[in-house]
């Protein structure tokens, strides 16, 4: 009797990742399905939002509502302003052919078994994450770890990138990545300021 | 399957409560608070906005002060005929008001209303709350392209240009306090305000002050309330992105405008206002502390003194709904182009001088030079301020005034 109770608390994470899986799933398939173009933003909408729940069944709280903020904040805001101002009709139904269909389930089921097969044969590492039940904020990893090495300092601490253990992989901070995509994103920022630009209109010969 | 009552007990309590019953129960007492609240609201803003406009407000239903206008208008919503145009797609019409509803209401799983008592406890709870924000807008976007009618089409861009471009110096605003508190847990922010007005986090520096001020102003534009309210924009644009929904359905926009609203007053109370920690040590007066280290000192309040937080922090929320309405009820609205203009020229910029400032402000009170700096600094612009005003007074202001003519 107590270890059905065990059974039935170990088994809850995955009852609810099974849920959450489903949902996410069913939506993505919702996407390619739909022939109208506007509905089949509002399915990405929720496949995004199903991954995010799935970030945070995992317990990595800072990657779900990064994925929240960017992909439905940020990229679907994007992407539906584009389809509905671009859509020529409210109703455009796409027609896709049978000839297409058969192409892109082929491409899909192989795609899916090559990357099931990769993850399966794989020898993930085991890591404290794995079991989430015993989760709560005092010991998740809070994002104070995270900062500090995109600052240069590495986990065991500053000391340890001096000297001989500089050179070790596992002892060198992400400063250099994070400048570089710090100044990757200014050049795009300028770059969508000048294309942005209003564009001073020559004088209308009449 | 079970063997005894025992068993039942013990299925229940390791099993169905803490992972079904349990966040069933919180969800639900989350939900009603924040429709409760709504009620509140509703009148409030009617007394309040009577009251601005000097008259007195609903007066009849209810006794004299009209207590049950607002169930009196629920159910005239309720009652009202459910109508879907023609144009509109359906399906998307019908789910836009829940996903603005329910982008306001997970921002609710993590504000800490006492203590200890938040529904989820995330070491990222700042980033969370700004991130399912986030969601609403894709409910405003839908809810505007879904009724089928121009109105609504440019209500819900405009809202959502509005709306997310706002996201960012509010986001920027919070970032002072979180530098200041070193953590982005709400909870331990409000419990690093415990124990007396200066400790809360808008004394902490004064960029932290003004963050507090800028912060509540973004976040009034971001949850569209006037003097930002284009979106709904009653004169102009008829009803902006909810034109073509009545009855229940309105309510359910209405009632995630008021969520949205006491949920970024709640995020300034915490963050900047000292959280459940009121200017009358409540907490103290009406709960004793418990000692959990054997020090001789409490440190962790019990129940008791919990609940007296609680109504701080609930006074302190109403007291900023307070002046959001008080604000609405004054100002004029602003166009759309003055929204943006705004937020992209005044407002970011100024929360990137308060970001900067805060950062750098350790700095300047930890160490020598950085004293020097900031003395000279200061020194300086006090006196450009007040050279500036000096030269700049219009000789003629103090001498008498000229005639009005009508």
């Amino acid at each position: 009797m107590i270890d059905l109770i065990q059974k039935m608390i170990a088994a809850w994470p995955t009852v609810l990742f099974w849920v959450m899986g489903l949902a996410t799933v069913v939506c993505s398939i919702g996407v390619v399905v739909t022939p109208n173009v506007v509905r089949s933003a509002v399915w990405l909408l929720f496949a995004l939002v199903g991954t995010a729940g799935l970030f945070f069944l995992l317990g990595a709280d800072f990657v779900g509502a990064t994925q929240l903020l960017i992909y439905v904040g940020g990229t679907l805001i994007l992407v539906i302003f584009g389809v509905m101002l671009t859509a020529q009709g409210p109703f455009v139904r796409m027609k896709t052919s049978s000839a297409e269909w058969t192409i892109a389930a082929v491409v899909g089921t192989v795609l899916v078994a090559i990357l099931a097969g990769a993850t399966m044969s794989t020898d993930w590492p085991k890591t404290r994450r794995g079991d989430t039940s015993g989760l709560t904020a005092e010991n998740a990893p809070s994002t104070t770890q995270l900062g500090l090495e995109f600052l240069g300092i590495p986990p065991q601490g500053p000391a340890a990138s001096a000297g001989k253990a500089g050179r070790d992989p596992a002892n060198i901070g992400y400063l250099l990545p994070f400048e570089i995509v710090s100044v990757h994103l200014l050049v795009v920022l300028i770059g969508a300021a000048y294309l942005a630009r209003a564009k001073r209109r020559k004088a209308a010969v009449s | 399957m079970f063997a005894s009552l025992a068993d039942i007990w013990q299925w229940f309590r390791e099993v169905a409560w803490p992972n079904l019953i349990g966040p069933f129960l919180a969800s639900l007492v989350i939900m009603l608070f924040f429709q409760f609240q709504a009620i509140i609201f509703v009148w409030a803003e009617r007394k309040v906005s009577g009251r601005i406009q000097d008259r007195l407000g609903p007066t009849r239903t209810g006794g004299k002060f009209g207590w049950l206008q607002t169930i009196a208008d629920g159910i005239k919503l309720l009652l009202k005929e459910d109508l879907i145009p023609t144009d509109a797609d359906r399906p998307l019409f019908r789910l836009a008001p829940y996903i603005v509803l329910m982008g306001s209401y997970a921002a609710f799983l993590v504000i800490p209303f006492s203590d200890g008592w938040v529904a989820q406890n995330m070491n990222v709870a700042v980033f969370f709350m700004l991130a399912v924000m986030s969601v609403e807008v894709f409910g405003v976007i839908m809810a505007g392209y879904a009724s089928g009618s121009k109105w609504a089409l440019f209500g819900g861009m405009r809202e959502a240009a509005q709306v997310v471009s706002y996201e960012v110096p509010m986001a920027l605003n919070l970032v002072p306090a979180v530098m200041a508190a070193g953590t982005m847990n709400m909870n331990t922010v409000g419990r690093m305000q415990a124990e007396g007005v200066w400790n809360w986090m808008c004394f902490h520096d004064p960029f932290t002050f003004f963050a507090s001020i800028v912060y509540i102003v973004c976040a009034t534009a971001s949850v569209k309330r006037a003097p930002f309210d284009l979106a709904e924009a009653e004169s102009e644009l008829v009803a902006g992105f909810h034109t073509e929904y009545s009855g229940f359905r309105w309510l359910i926009f209405f009632m995630a405008e008021y969520a949205s609203m006491l949920a970024v007053a709640w995020i300034a109370v915490t963050m900047f206002w000292g959280g459940w920690s009121g200017p009358l040590p409540l907490t103290k007066w009406f709960g004793w502390w418990i000692d959990t280290n054997g020090d001789g000192v409490g440190d962790v309040p019990n129940i008791l003194a919990k609940a007296a937080g609680l109504l701080n922090f609930i006074v302190k929320g109403y007291f900023l709904i307070f002046v959001m309405m008080w604000i609405r009820w004054t100002l004029p609205r602003i166009r759309i182009d003055q929204v943006m203009q705004m937020c992209l020229k005044y407002l970011l910029p100024i929360s990137c001088f308060l970001l900067l400032g805060s950062a750098l402000w350790p700095l300047l009170v930890t160490t020598e030079l950085g004293g020097k700096i900031g003395a000279v600094v200061a020194a300086g612009v006090t006196l450009l301020i007040v050279g500036v005003g000096i030269v700049t007074t219009p000789p003629s202001a103090a001498h008498g005034r000229r005639e009005r003519v009508y």
